[in-house]
């Protein structure tokens, strides 16, 4: 293994984050305090409580959630696309590393970012309402494999995207709608039987509701479903992947 | 001599169903200048992505250093640097962080005087700090260079390094290739200009559509194909080449005030004292000389364009 590469390609792309750190970081804040504003206060004053836990206090995981993944997925999509783009990719494709090497470095380097953001909005959320984490670890544990498996899913995207809107097209159409449709800022028990029954198919569902279990040991659905919908999930994003590696697609001419 | 590169009856055939490369073989000495001459679609570039990883042969096989490029990528690839065609660079980036970025890429560890060095040879070190989009056209060059020399390969591939750059900076560019050959490196590059292989390479590659014309020796090749030819302007015209003349391999302008006479710069008697002697015989004044050789475009050309009538018959 090439630690030096996979340190060289993650420090590079760290270094683009903290170049424009301001951004990155007074981003989060800003949107994060306006969904306070508009969820929390005007919202909020009139559902209360949602299952034993206020309104405000029970949208946090959803919130911290909607922005991991749409970071996790625009950072590593970006992160790959750029070089294939500019056409710096010919950097990667001449070194002596492996795809899987190319994999850690971007994909490690854009669930950090992530990570940070998640960690960010979790600051930005004490701020306004009292939070308690009931399950630290395992809060913690759903936060980075969602980071990671958002990211490879980002990666994939950027490695399959030909052009900027193909880039966007993925995270605007497909991922967006099924986070806001997860339970970011009501639980499914919320919905009418059949929608109920619907939003089971929704694979985002099964992210918010673990980690909204880590919290306040509320849940949609059993911990362990969630943990092993999460499993599914980054075991299909390698699978994808492999395939890739194997056969050059889109890489490699 | 020692081959760096050997390539064994490379091919590639593109998922569209293209050829462009149709069983190329070629073995690179060590430390030798090659330049590889040839059209647009040639297939040289091509050949430069099969060695160096950015495309995977369909057919034959290519060692660098001993070292399969397919089964031993790495021991392969951590002996080339490449400078692509395209100055592909991070336009916001700084110098410094993008020569870095290229050493770590191929695992060497961090040695802040050895990119210092490098920077310092290509004229690069007070840009060091510079944004990439600050630089001229031929600084981005350097840059490209730089990286490609950042972990100290022993082979360098050079894709058309001086297309689009002005002559001063070419000649700087033949230097630096000159001053990495006198330190050992062996050099490959594709050039559209012909002047460019005459200059400085020791031995010359052609390319068409996907096969290997020939390689030789620069010089050779010049005294193999380079026929000359003496042009002898008169002091008054005449109407056809004099009787007296005619044991010579001499023709006359349509304009009837010059001879010329081809010959074989590497043959043991080139004739010309004879000519001159037996034209001051026959009472022809003449009012100057020149001499011409072929250049090796003209002898490009007639090698491409021989492989193309002999491939259409």
């Amino acid at each position: 293994m090439n630690w030096t590469a996979i340190a060289a390609i993650y420090r590079f792309e760290m270094a683009r984050f903290f170049r424009t750190l301001l951004q990155s970081f007074v981003s989060p804040v800003i949107s994060t305090s306006l969904y306070f504003v508009v969820f929390g206060a005007a919202i909020g004053s009139r559902i209360e409580e949602v299952e034993g836990v206020s309104y405000g206090a029970f949208i946090v995981p959803g919130l911290i959630m909607l922005s991991v993944i749409t970071q996790a997925i625009s950072n590593a999509s970006f992160g790959i696309y750029f070089p294939k783009f500019i056409g710096t990719i010919y950097e990667l494709l001449s070194a002596p590393i492996s795809f899987l090497e190319i994999v850690i470095g971007y994909v490690g380097a854009a669930a950090t970012k992530s990570l940070f953001i998640g960690v960010v909005i979790l600051g930005t959320a004490a701020l306004f309402v009292d939070l308690s984490i009931a399950h630290p670890f395992a809060m913690l544990a759903f936060l980075v494999l969602t980071c990671l498996s958002f990211a490879l899913l980002g990666f994939i995207i950027g490695i399959w995207a030909s052009n900027f809107e193909q880039l966007q097209l993925v995270p605007l159409l497909i991922v967006t709608p099924l986070i806001f449709l997860g339970g970011s800022f009501y639980s499914i028990s919320m919905l009418p039987p059949v929608w109920q029954t619907i939003a089971l198919a929704n694979p985002v569902v099964y992210l918010i509701s673990g980690f909204r279990w880590s919290f306040y040991g509320l849940a949609d659905v059993p911990v362990a479903v969630s943990l092993f919908a999460i499993a599914v999930f980054t075991a299909i994003c390698l699978g994808v992947i492999w395939w890739i590696f194997r056969t050059g697609w889109r890489i490699r001419n | 001599m020692q081959a760096m590169v050997e390539i064994a009856d490379a091919r590639k055939t593109y998922a569209g169903g293209f050829e462009a490369l149709k069983g190329v073989s070629l073995d690179i000495r060590k430390g030798e200048i090659l330049a590889l001459l040839g059209p647009n679609g040639a297939g040289k570039t091509t050949l430069i992505s099969c060695i160096c990883g950015l495309a995977v042969p369909t057919g034959g096989a290519i060692r660098v250093g001993g070292h399969d490029v397919v089964d031993e990528y790495r021991r392969a690839r951590n002996l080339i640097g490449l400078v692509p065609q395209e100055v592909n660079l991070e336009p916001f980036e700084r110098v410094w962080n993008t020569v870095r970025f290229t050493r770590g890429l191929f695992g060497r560890p961090r040695d802040d005087a050895r990119l210092e060095d490098i920077l310092r040879r290509l004229s690069l070190w007070d840009k060091r700090d510079a944004k990439i989009n600050e630089l001229s056209g031929g600084m981005k060059r350097r840059v490209l260079i730089a990286k490609a020399l950042s972990h100290d390969p022993e082979v360098l591939f050079l894709d058309e390094p001086t297309a689009g750059v002005d002559v001063e900076l070419r000649r700087d560019m033949w230097e630096i290739v000159a001053g990495l050959k006198a330190q050992g490196t062996t050099i490959i590059l594709t050039t559209h200009y012909i002047e460019e292989a005459e200059a400085i390479a020791d031995r010359i590659g052609v390319i068409a559509r996907g096969e290997l014309l020939l390689v030789e020796e620069t010089a050779a090749l010049m005294a193999r194909m380079g026929r000359k030819e003496l042009r002898i302007e008169l002091s008054s015209r005449l109407d056809a080449v004099p009787a007296a003349l005619s044991g010579f391999d001499l023709a006359l302008e349509e304009d009837g005030w010059t001879l010329v006479y081809a010959y074989d710069r590497s043959a043991e008697r080139t004739g010309i004292a004879r000519l001159m002697s037996a034209m001051g015989d026959a009472g022809i004044v003449l009012r100057d000389l020149r001499t011409h050789q072929s250049s090796l475009e003209e002898i490009f050309v007639d090698l491409v364009h021989g492989e193309r009538s002999e491939g259409a018959a």
